[in-house]
């Protein structure tokens, strides 16, 4: 008998009867402003936010607050005067060098500030990793208040790779002292698109 | 014990040593268990939450045959090669026959207690293929020649002073340098090289969805991710019992795991493999090594719902003060002594004694396994086949005999009075095990009983 087939007959033959699956849609949490909850998250987490009301602000705030004389990548046509549009057929290591990554989120999530991403956005799935610095886009209306709602959301998308991704790369490893940076970006900034939020206003750096 | 390692009880003597570290992982740990309470009080509907993961779980152990077979066919036409190993030798073969066919010689592996206890490292070494730990807290046991310490704070146990030593000797980091930034900057250079150069990654598994044939794992340094998309080669090892029924179920794990092992809402990076890269082969290996023996054992059966978020080591008082090393198993502290004596009952026959049964690993566990219960349940088992040590069964019987005879009790009681007020040093010397780090208490003049007696007809004052 191969290992599957033992594997199998065993797990079968100790297996105890059919319990049955609870209902998980009980789980519902109402959030007065997911908005603000959301970029209260995320600062909590180590992020850095910001709420641009149009792309020529978030341009504007990119300038301000980033090193664009470095390599700065993005996968978004619009932000190709900054950045440098790169191919999904590269070579990953060839991301080695990259400053800054800017690419556009599906959506985040208020109670624990992380951003879904699949390869469609990332264009390479190395990208929001080796980067030093990563930028994320994300439409204020694409918040959702929880995990159960962020599945519901992605439903039956059949992406190759996705990730949620909750802030920089942290460490506490020693003497749990934490460290922003241990082998993925060392900040990780969010742009909020709001066109309802006041003009161009910067949260918090 | 007649086995060639020493006993938890004598490990956990050796960590006592050094008190001033003692008291900084007891400080340590309770300051993690403490986040974890601040974050699960945050957290609506967190009992609930507890409740369907432990559900959901049961669910999966009740139908693991049919959501094994259903998650291998998904695997496949998801373009992922499944392989199936019955025990840790196979799992190791599995890894180097995928490795010898590509000629690959060097890999970089993220954090995986599967592979930790199947000994892969040590396997693979010994015939000429290196392996690199990329988790920091596992780089630095590695560097160490150390097994981790603790499921998900692997070097727990470490002072940065030495940790910044090993840095010195292995990183050619500045003598004395230990501020834990540097440090951490110091691997992160090493480690992107490593990342860089390697063809083959192998990442453990934490969650694995039988419906779309996707798993899910989860850091916070982004070291797996590293590894994987840049390698040619992508293997994934799991436990069979890592499965989950569906994609929606993630919403109550993923909502769990982080708040219980660190009090973070989520860890940073939840990556979800689904099918490989462009060009790239992706294997997963489903390890069994003693797992299905375990979902027989009624009684013991619900520790194969753990998560491994390592919130029972955390408030574990007997872990806190003993070390993780004292378990001399992979996975340590509570879960660790219920899982281990599956695996090698004789061997792990001192584990389940680890334990004062306060029960407080029961009450923070994620997916609300009793593992204080299993604990005493083992330890029932441990005598019955005979593989208590010789001191233990003295010492039982000895309690059995004294607690067997209301004369002999009182006599008991009379006597060690009379010596802890009398006599103190007939009990407190290094004979007594009870002695040892801490002072005897005081003994009342009476006992209770003599109190009782006395006072029995006395009326209550007004």
């Amino acid at each position: 008998m191969s290992s599957r087939e033992t594997i199998l007959t065993t797990v079968l033959q100790n297996q105890p009867p059919l319990t049955p699956l609870p209902d998980v849609s009980i789980f519902k949490v109402e959030q007065e402003d997911i908005v603000q909850k959301y970029i209260d998250t995320f600062i909590s987490i180590g992020g850095k936010i910001f709420s641009a009301e149009s792309m020529d602000a978030l341009k504007t705030l990119m300038t301000q607050n980033f090193d664009l004389t470095k390599r700065v990548v993005t996968t978004l046509p619009e932000l190709s005067d900054i950045a440098e549009l790169y191919s999904s057929s590269a070579d990953p290591r060839s991301f080695q060098d990259v400053e800054l990554a800017v690419i556009n989120g599906h959506f985040s999530v208020a109670e624990n500030g992380a951003v879904w991403l699949t390869d469609q956005v990332m264009g390479q799935r190395i990208l929001p990793y080796i980067c030093q610095h990563l930028a994320v886009i994300v439409r204020a209306e694409n918040i959702v208040s929880t995990m159960h709602d962020a599945y519901a959301r992605i439903g039956e998308d059949q992406y190759g790779f996705g990730a949620f991704i909750g802030g920089p790369s942290k460490t506490a490893d020693i003497e749990q002292a934490l460290v922003m940076g241990a082998h993925g970006p060392l900040t990780m900034t969010v742009f909020v698109i709001n066109n309802n939020y006041n003009t161009i206003q910067n949260i918090q750096v | 014990m007649s086995t060639a390692t020493k006993e938890h009880a004598t490990l956990a003597e050796d960590f006592n040593k050094d008190e001033e570290r003692v008291n900084w992982h007891d400080g340590a740990l309770w300051w993690i268990r403490q986040k974890r309470d601040i974050s699960a009080k945050q957290t609506p509907q967190w009992e609930e939450l507890r409740e369907a993961a432990s559900a959901i779980k049961s669910n999966v152990l009740s139908n693991l045959h049919d959501y094994l077979l259903q998650f291998e066919s998904n695997l496949q036409k998801n373009g992922i090669k499944v392989h199936w190993a019955a025990d840790a030798v196979e799992h190791n073969e599995i890894v180097y026959s995928i490795l010898k066919a590509r000629n690959i010689d060097q890999m970089v592996k993220s954090k995986s207690m599967l592979t930790e206890e199947c000994h892969l490292n040590e396997y693979l070494e010994e015939r000429g293929i290196d392996v690199i730990n990329s988790d920091l807290g596992e780089y630095i046991q590695q560097l160490d020649k150390e097994p981790p310490s603790h499921i998900v704070l692997p070097c727990i146990h470490k002072r940065k002073e030495e940790i910044g030593e090993l840095f010195h000797e292995h990183l050619g980091t500045e003598k004395g340098l230990s501020d834990p930034t540097l440090l951490t900057r110091a691997a992160r250079k090493h480690l992107r090289n490593i990342f860089l150069n390697r063809r083959a990654a192998l990442t453990g598994v934490n969650f694995a969805v039988a419906e779309t044939g996707e798993y899910i794992v989860c850091t916070n340094e982004g070291n797996a991710d590293m590894g994987a998309h840049l390698s040619d080669v992508q293997i994934a090892s799991m436990g069979i019992e890592k499965l989950i029924p569906q994609k929606k179920h993630l919403g109550v794990f993923l909502r769990l795991l982080a708040r219980s092992a660190t009090g973070q809402p989520i860890t940073i990076y939840s990556s979800h493999f689904r099918k490989p890269r462009q060009g790239q082969e992706m294997h997963l290996i489903l390890v069994d090594s003693g797992r299905s023996r375990q979902l027989g054992r009624i009684d013991f059966r619900d520790s194969l719902k753990c998560i491994k978020c390592g919130g029972c080591m955390n408030t574990c008082p007997v872990y806190r003060k003993g070390g993780g090393l004292s378990y001399h198993n992979t996975i340590t502290g509570p879960i660790g002594a219920i899982l281990a004596p599956n695996l090698d009952m004789k061997k792990h026959a001192d584990l389940p004694f680890a334990s004062t049964l306060c029960g407080s690993c029961s009450n923070v566990c994620p997916v609300k396994i009793n593992i204080h219960d299993q604990l005493y349940k083992w330890r029932q088992v441990i005598v019955k086949e005979g593989y208590a040590t010789n001191k233990k069964i003295a010492g039982m019987k000895a309690v059995a005999w004294t607690l067997s005879s209301p004369l002999i009790y009182k006599m008991a009681g009379k006597t060690v009075r009379f010596f802890l007020n009398h006599l103190p040093f007939v009990l407190q010397n290094r004979f007594n095990p009870w002695y040892k780090q801490r002072d005897m208490p005081k003994a009342p003049k009476e006992s209770f009983g003599q109190w009782y007696i006395k006072n029995k007809g006395k009326k209550k004052k007004p």
